[in-house]
């Protein structure tokens, strides 16, 4: 590669190590060069070390438990690892500037917005309080913030996620930093909200000649934003390029294996089975909260009232999965938590094999229960960590009077169902990974014989290639067992690759709902185009490796 | 904000008449015939005919209660059976010395616990950090009363820096008066610097992790603006709640402190009290200390919202 100018940010066989008795490399040589105006995505699974690279950038590693070993980080040639902490608290916010992943705990809680913005001005500039506070508004303004100055007074928790990853921005931009950091910007938000932010920071990019260095995991994100990828795996790194020589020609096996599990937008075709008949059927289901204090309920005050879910209505047949897809608050939990009865819904009716189950108490519910059965997005907390597994798996089954050495037998079968070792029933949570728990909680699920399963989120909190294989085996399981399952989701590649058919919902309301090939291929909602528009890397075709928009020759 | 405060108010007098009950009880419900029990074995039958009438005793239950309750209301707590002075002078007279050695001992523990609770955080696990937990132990493990008698000995014996003992109103001047009042409530601030400057570290430790300091370090701000601006004030909460209980507790838990430096407070007026069964005054402390209780309560309430703006009150 020839460039004649020198890079902004250098990375040269950088080495980071925990502290402590026994230290474990943590980043293990890793080089790399970011070019001015030049947007180089880091790409990787959990524990590939690439916030952690970000982190050194910025000279803050948690000094309690990271130091650097080794190599250089130069940022305009000047060694990061070796300036004094002075020296890179000058750099950090004017040279170079950080966007964080989690806009909903990035901003100080208690201090304005205002005020936290205007610190990045105080720390380097010597400006008047009028002209700080200028500089401020047209920041807010150049991120296309509406109403700057009541922005300018707002606290945090006043502000949507979008706009708060906006403040963000103009924070990390306000000094027209030469080197842009951003980790996991987008992962946090909504589709819809994630494309307007990549925009805004190509925009903002191109305006102000920034180099950046993205971070993500996900590669339909790198398709869009990346000029050039570093794939990252353990601390290594395994191969670099330009976007889309290394997508199209991936050389390592391990690139290829990510690429490839990359969920396609594109559904398979539909399997026809109408003839099924229905287990699960919702009609005119209506979730309401209620806000208000018995006291102003006593002074005649109306209570606020909020439509989570409205007028929602669904027929799900056996063996098929249904898949709900929606943002945040569109309702789609709150439709899966009436179902599994954990919320009461406010009005309509819910049959389970054509018995009324929507206001059923005590043992009638409790027998019902057994036939409907969760999968939850976070397997870290739905598992408790003081418990072994095989007490988590019994306890349901227990629950419902079944025999303790039987229970023992049908949990060692399932554990091998669903891919792990029976030897791990003596274990506790935290001797297994984030997929593996996944397993766990599937295999919690099965052991109660339900009809139904109700997932939500089940795949979201897992890596892309572990992602994969939990798709594949609750697929396997449902198609083996003849079970039926609701499937919430907000990602639409993998509604494409697990749902038969799919209810798109926005604000409690269902917009559009019908096969997932008709729908994802040939929507007729508005919305439901918007969100297809929004779900990033459309313009890639992972599968075949060559963008989408290039027509095939006829 | 004004809404809830009037509202917390409103819900306080069920709480302050619950109380009243209490005590009116307490004084009833002990075994025996109280003005036996007060008159003490000498005493003749007419001397106990007095104590009866003088305290309604001869009267049935409801309607002593609300003889009692109507001069309550009035600011009439009795007169004291010992030295027949009116209770509520009696308290009067003792309460400022208390409210002094409470309020310095208070202030005092802000202004120490929390730097060392903050730069004990943040300087998690080095020499700083360790020194202010050994501290920290040894507020907690030693008595008052040793606390009292070392600093005694080494600051007014040795050094002869301070009196001994003794008290000074601060109308006679706020040089006396702190000159009086420093090693007193520097002997009862100990256990509660102790418990603020752990209860900051570990709060602060708490929010030094959070993505928002990593942000104030992000963009370049010194470590003086992102430990007190930005960490402590989110760090407020759980200590705001132990310095309000710390202070309530304070009030009642001078006695030992007040007697080592001979403070003519409330303490030692409670334990006089007792020692002699001087029931209207037992029942006015009382009442006042669960007054102040409720009061406390509501402070600390209402300075959660002044620390966080996601704090609101309906």
């Amino acid at each position: 590669m020839t460039t004649t100018s020198s890079p902004v940010l250098s990375v040269r066989d950088l080495r980071v190590a925990t502290i402590g008795s026994r230290p474990s490399e943590i980043l293990k040589g890793i080089s790399f060069d970011i070019n001015p105006g030049e947007v180089v995505c880091l790409v990787g699974e959990s524990g590939s070390g690439k916030s952690v690279t970000s982190l050194v950038t910025m000279d803050l590693l948690p000094e309690q438990e990271l130091r650097a070993t080794g190599g250089e980080v130069l940022l305009n040639g000047e060694d990061i690892l070796r300036a004094t902490p002075a020296r890179t608290k000058a750099l950090r916010g004017a040279e170079m500037a950080m966007i964080f992943q989690e806009p909903m705990t990035a901003l100080n809680p208690v201090l304005r917005i205002g005020l936290q913005m205007e610190e990045v001005y105080m720390a380097h500039r010597d400006m008047s309080a009028r002209d700080r506070r200028a500089a401020v508004l047209e920041a807010f303004a150049s991120v296309q913030l509406p109403d700057p100055p009541r922005i300018y007074d707002s606290y945090p928790h006043q502000l949507s996620g979008g706009q708060r990853q906006r403040v963000m921005i103009a924070m990390a931009l306000a000094l027209k930093p030469r080197l842009l950091i951003a980790d996991e910007p987008t992962t946090a938000l909504d589709v819809t909200t994630q494309k307007q932010i990549l925009t805004l920071i190509r925009q903002l990019q191109d305006e102000n000649g920034t180099s950046v260095l993205f971070i993500t995991h996900d590669m339909g994100v790198v398709v869009d934003i990346a000029d050039r990828v570093c794939v990252m795996r353990k601390g290594e790194m395994m191969e670099s390029g330009p976007v889309r020589e290394l997508l199209a020609a991936p050389k390592t096996d391990y690139t290829k294996d990510l690429l490839a599990a990359i969920p396609s937008l594109t559904p398979p075709e539909p399997v026809e089975s109408e003839d099924a008949d229905i287990v699960l059927s919702v009609s005119g289901f209506s979730k309401e909260f209620r806000l208000g204090s018995a006291l102003s309920r006593i002074m005649g005050r109306a209570d606020h009232a909020v439509r989570a879910v409205d007028d929602v209505s669904f027929r799900l047949r056996r063996g098929r999965t249904l898949g709900i897809v929606g943002e945040s608050g569109s309702g789609k939990s709150t439709v899966a938590r009436c179902v599994m009865r954990l919320e009461e819904p406010s009005a309509g009716a819910m049959l389970l094999d054509g018995q009324d189950i929507s206001h059923i108490q005590g043992a009638e519910l409790m027998r019902a229960r057994q036939r409907l059965q969760m999968v939850f997005q976070d397997p870290n907390r739905s598992l408790n960590p003081r418990i072994p597994i095989l007490e988590s798996l019994c306890e349901g089954p227990l629950n419902y009077g079944r025999d303790r050495a039987e229970i023992r037998e049908r949990a060692v079968e399932i554990m091998e169902t669903v891919g792990l070792d029976p030897e791990g029933l003596s274990r506790y949570p935290h001797q297994f990974s984030g997929g593996q728990r996944q397993r766990i909680a599937i295999a919690r699920a099965l052991l109660m014989d339900p009809e139904v399963i109700v997932a939500d989120e089940a795949v979201s909190a897992l890596d892309v290639s572990v992602q994969a294989q939990v798709l594949d085996l609750l697929d396997r399981i449902r198609r083996e067992r003849n079970l039926s399952m609701l499937f919430i989701t907000h990602d639409l590649r993998v509604a494409a690759q697990i749902c038969d058919d799919v209810m798109v919902m926005q604000k409690g309301k269902v917009v559009e709902m019908g096969p997932a090939s008709e729908v994802l291929s040939n929507p007729r909602h508005a919305y439901t185009a918007a969100l297809i528009d929004a779900a990033p890397g459309r313009s890639w075709d992972f599968e075949a490796g060559r963008p989408v928009t290039e027509v095939q020759p006829a | 904000m004004i809404q809830y405060f009037v509202k917390r108010l409103v819900m306080a007098i069920p709480v302050m008449f619950f109380v009243a009950v209490f005590v009116f009880l307490l004084l009833r419900l002990t075994p025996g015939d109280p003005a036996v029990i007060i008159a003490g074995d000498q005493a003749t039958q007419s001397q106990l005919e007095t104590i009866r009438s003088n305290l309604g005793l001869d009267e049935p239950l409801l309607g002593q209660f609300v003889t009692w309750m109507g001069n309550l209301l009035q600011g009439d707590f009795g007169v004291s059976l010992i030295s027949q002075q009116p209770v509520i002078e009696l308290i009067g007279q003792r309460v400022g010395p208390t409210l002094s050695l409470a309020v310095v001992a208070m202030a005092m523990t802000l202004v120490m616990a929390l730097p060392l609770g903050v730069m004990a955080a943040w300087r998690h696990g080095r020499l700083l950090d360790r020194a202010v937990m050994i501290f920290s132990v040894l507020g907690f493990s030693v008595p008052v009363f040793v606390t009292g008698y070392v600093l005694i000995a080494i600051f007014a014996v040795h050094f002869q820096l301070f009196p001994v003992q003794g008290y000074k109103p601060l109308s006679e001047g706020l040089g006396p008066f702190l000159h009086r009042i420093f090693l007193p409530a520097l002997a009862l601030a100990s256990i509660y610097i102790a418990l603020v400057s752990r209860m900051t570290r570990a709060s602060m430790l708490e929010i030094l992790q959070e993505d928002y300091v990593r942000t104030a370090r992000a963009k370049g701000l010194g470590e003086k603006i992102v430990l007190f601006r930005h960490a402590l004030r989110n760090a407020a909460i759980p200590i705001l709640t132990i310095v309000g209980t710390g202070f309530a507790m304070l009030i009642s838990g001078v006695v030992v402190t007040e007697s080592v430096f001979n403070v003519p407070g409330l303490g030692r007026l409670v334990v006089d009290a007792v020692l002699a069964r001087d029931y209207p005054l037992i029942q006015a402390i009382i009442l006042l200390t669960a007054g102040l209780y409720v009061l406390i309560n509501l402070l600390i309430d209402l300075s959660y919202a002044l620390t966080d703006p996601r704090v609101r009150y309906q």
